[in-house]
């Protein structure tokens, strides 16, 4: 038994604007894009925030693992959507994990992600820990943080075990060090000039911690075989990591070119895709910057073979869509009034009471299984549906999420309001029983058809403007 | 079985404003323009009315609750009035309160009205409206159209019927539809419309164009009924009586049990079968002369001729094409233009349909009429969507005894 990474996952989201539609619609204000033109970044579906998109990395990491080992969730993130509500109490609800468990919310750093693995590396005990980081920004229109960011997200379990990776040491740093910030009630970042955060922000402040993790673990640079460090500037990581005696080599990929900087949560983005790769013994150093700076230094084990996260971040990467509509990217991330039509006007007040009593079939798609004629059904009721049966109070809890289901029916609704029209929707039955009339995502009409496999996935039912509620629900997608 | 409502009640007088745009005009002057016909046809008193059943859906957009705006609009001389909402049925479940209130002795003479402002929304289709507070968590963004199109793919599914003869079927409901309503001055389309035209419309909700959805109209229709006894002594000659009634209400099956298979109404069979019997119809396909259904999409006519058991499963598409239900074929369907072209004011609807079998019975349809006289027609009105609704059938015929 040895305390360390038990399992890991990530999500990106499916659609990958192009980086030249974004430059095509800015350069006429600033030219220098133009040398930006390159590749693409991942772009959450309008349905998708931090907190979904922690929810799809939490279960790309635990996959069918008993979730009962948990003791805590922490999510972490720069972009959640309320300030004031326990974010990772959403995803402890989404994930159906028993209500004995902790939450923590971090934020207000790019390093949040590390810093929570820190945190939860030095309290798990027999019970694990789920780390989740995600991160979907506001990004001003033909800024540069417009085309080197991307939305995305990593999970990490964290406990005693059988780890695919031990903590060998860590080492931090805190420093005042503004690069940039968001100030309360601001939507975007400002942002300092790159030159001076280079010299005098990554070159001090990682190397010095760095020196700190290395006496810490005995250990030195060309004993790392892979360095993740996420940084947008060009010419840092790699001049660090020579300067720590780390080879070329080691230095990872930023995805820079595939999915862009996810922010908070990048950190553990890179560190989930570079233990797809490592092999046993593997050292793996992760550096996230941000006011300072945490260095976290991992030795692969034996166990890095076994335990495979449900995708991965190789595996969402070729789930993908090419996306070229950067006014679709406006209108997605709300930087554009765009004219959504009086459908869209329908109040959507949430009844904090009901979403209580029914938090289990809204948050945790929790069904019902009858105890009499063990029929599932949708939401669970007092009687059960199955007219053979009709039994009275004999639903036992079910979950639905991870079940397979199929389309029985279904349209592509030019009328009703939706945020990407056509609005897809349909009946989808599920092969153990039950079946739902729900909202479908990521998808294109042409895709659709009776019979199709489709997967459940958490996201944003709607938002309420007025009030600044986001409501989540469960949608359907084309199953992997 | 209950011994039924055959022959207990007759229609002593019916009403129908004319359906369209009518921004000129408030509820209460479709109301009063619907019963003001009925009253004038019934050749009573108003004061005579003893109860009345008022049908409204969407309160919201229109008059608000209750059964007062009823009764304040017609001064009603404070009898029972009592509201009805049933979604899109609620015309013929305002009809059943009279007809029942006749029935059981408990009034006379009774009203039914039904009356909707839909076109004080600012926008096309069917107004937006609330869900309640659970649903409106969970339930799709699904609006009526994108519902009701999903008949299609379940239809085609278990038929093995492709995307382009479902297209061409339903496409002919509508021309047909609207050729019917060409003929009738209170329908709000009096175009007709090509094959070409419906086919090519733009998409609503897949595979549904344009043309494949009803309208949306404003519009008010009731009906005043008695005993038939009480007819003939007011001097009423060619009574038409109530045959059946019958109102099935979806349980929750279709939405979460794997048995319905998506491609038809699961209560317009129940409610159908159940009004056969309760008017002694055994064949409906030789003895029903004439229906009305609730045409709110083409697809929705389509799958409904089967459920009234008039067409056999799997057959409609053909009996369509082959025009058995044009206004010159064996069993009309829609003759006064339908939903299609009349709109639903979602309240009046119902009542409209059974307003159009009045006129037919007794012959004076004019120039839509059927040239042999009907003698048994029945109407069917349905409210929700495919996978939880409440669908409404009536029988009406001539009274022989």
């Amino acid at each position: 038994m040895s305390k360390g990474i038990l399992a890991y996952g990530a999500y990106i989201p499916m659609r990958r604007l192009q980086r030249k539609a974004i430059v095509a619609a800015n350069s006429w204000f600033n030219s220098a894009l133009k040398s930006q033109a390159k590749g693409e970044r991942a772009m959450a579906n309008w349905d998708e925030d931090s907190v979904t998109m922690a929810v799809a990395a939490a279960r790309d990491c635990l996959g069918e693992r008993d979730r009962n080992e948990i003791g805590a969730v922490h999510l972490a993130s720069t972009s959640l959507p309320f300030a004031d509500r326990l974010n990772a109490g959403i995803v402890v609800n989404a994930l159906n994990l028993p209500e004995n468990v902790a939450g923590h919310d971090h934020s207000a750093t790019q390093r949040a992600g590390l810093s929570a693995l820190a945190d939860a590396l030095g309290a798990a005990g027999k019970s694990a820990i789920l780390v989740t980081s995600a991160e979907k920004r506001r990004t001003k229109s033909a800024s540069p943080l417009e085309l080197s960011s991307g939305d995305g997200a990593a999970a990490l379990l964290v406990g005693e075990g059988e780890p695919v990776a031990e903590l060998v040491a860590s080492a931090s740093r805190t420093v005042d060090f503004v690069d940039h910030y968001r100030g309360e009630n601001v939507a975007f970042d400002y942002t300092w000039e790159e030159r001076w955060i280079r010299d005098e922000g990554y070159n001090k402040i990682v190397p010095a911690t760095l020196r700190d993790l290395f006496a810490k673990a005995g250990a030195r640079g060309e004993d790392i075989a892979h360095f993740v460090m996420p940084c947008t500037l060009a010419k840092v990581a790699g001049p660090i990591a020579k300067k720590a005696g780390i080879a070329e080599g080691a230095v990872r990929d930023t995805l820079a070119g595939v999915c862009g900087d996810t922010g908070a949560a990048h950190a553990l983005v890179m560190f989930a895709h570079a233990l797809e790769a490592a092999k046993p013994g593997e050292l793996i150093l992760v550096v996230a910057f941000g006011q300072g700076c945490d260095a976290l230094l991992f030795r692969a084990t034996d166990k890095i073979a076994s335990v495979k996260p449900t995708r991965g971040v190789s595996g969402w990467l070729k789930r993908r869509r090419e996306e070229t509509n950067y006014q679709k990217f406006l209108a997605f991330n709300d930087n554009i009034e765009i004219e959504r039509g009086m459908r869209s006007e329908v109040d959507k007040a949430t009844a904090l009471s009901s979403l209580y009593r029914n938090r289990n079939t809204i948050t945790g798609f929790m069904g019902g299984k009858c105890s009499v004629c063990g029929t599932l059904q949708f939401p669970k009721t007092n009687v059960c549906v199955n007219p053979n049966c009709n039994a009275f109070h004999t639903q036992e809890p079910y979950p639905f999420a991870d079940i397979e289901g199929r389309i029985m029916s279904y349209t592509a609704d030019n009328l009703t309001y939706s945020a990407d029209p056509p609005a897809c929707y349909g009946m989808v039955q599920f092969d153990a029983g039950g079946r739902i009339m729900i909202d479908f995502t990521d998808v294109t009409p042409d895709e659709i058809d009776v019979g199709k496999k489709m997967d459940m996935v958490f996201r944003i039912k709607d938002y309420d403007p007025q009030r600044g509620f986001t409501r989540y629900f469960w949608k359907a997608t084309p199953a992997a | 079985m209950a011994r039924g409502i055959k022959d207990k009640v007759a229609i002593l007088g019916m009403g129908c404003s004319k359906f369209g745009e009518r921004w000129d005009k408030e509820a209460d002057d479709l109301m009063v323009e619907a019963f003001e016909e009925a009253l004038k046809d019934a050749g009573i008193e108003k004061n005579q009315i003893e109860a009345a059943w008022f049908s409204t859906a969407i309160e919201e957009q229109h008059v608000g609750k209750s059964g007062t705006p009823l009764a304040v609009a017609l001064r009603l001389p404070q009898i029972a009035v009592t509201r009805v909402e049933n979604f899109c049925a609620s015309g013929t479940d305002a009809f059943r309160g009279a007809v029942y209130a006749v029935a059981s002795g408990a009034a006379d003479i009774a009203l039914a009205l039904g009356v909707e402002k839909l076109k004080d929304t600012g926008y096309g289709g069917l107004p937006q409206r609330g869900r309640g507070v659970l649903n409106s968590m969970w339930w799709a963004n699904a609006s009526a159209p994108g519902n009701f199109a999903q008949l299609a793919a379940a239809y085609r599914a278990k038929h093995n019927v492709s995307k382009e003869d479902l297209k061409r079927a339903i496409a002919h409901v509508s021309v047909k539809s609207h050729d019917n309503g060409s003929r009738n001055p209170k329908a709000h389309l009096q175009n007709k419309v090509t094959m070409e035209q419906v086919l090519e419309a733009p998409i609503v909700a897949e595979p549904l164009g344009l043309f494949d959805c009803c309208g949306v109209s404003d519009g008010s229709a009731c009906a005043i009924v008695t005993t038939p006894e009480i007819a003939r002594s007011l001097g009423k000659k060619d009574i038409i009586s109530v045959k059946a009634l019958q109102l099935s209400v979806s349980n929750g099956v279709e939405a979460q049990h794997n048995s319905w298979d998506g491609s038809h109404f699961a209560t317009a069979r129940v409610a159908s079968k159940k009004a056969y019997q309760e008017a002694g119809v055994t064949n409906p396909r030789e003895e029903i002369d004439l229906i009305e259904v609730h045409d709110c999409f083409s697809v929705t006519e389509l799958v409904t001729m089967e459920d009234l058991h008039i067409s056999a499963e799997g057959r409609a598409i053909y009996d369509v094409m082959d025009g058995f239900y044009d206004h010159d074929g064996t069993i009309p369907c829609q003759i006064d233009g339908g939903l299609k072209c009349f709109g639903h004011p979602i309240g009046a609807s119902g009542l409209r349909m059974i307003y159009e079998m009045y006129l037919q019975l007794q012959g004076k349809a004019g120039p839509r009429q059927r040239a042999k006289a009907p003698r048994l027609g029945l109407t069917h009105n349905l409210g929700g969507f495919p996978h939880q609704n409440v669908c409404s059938v009536s029988i009406v015929g001539r009274y022989d005894r």
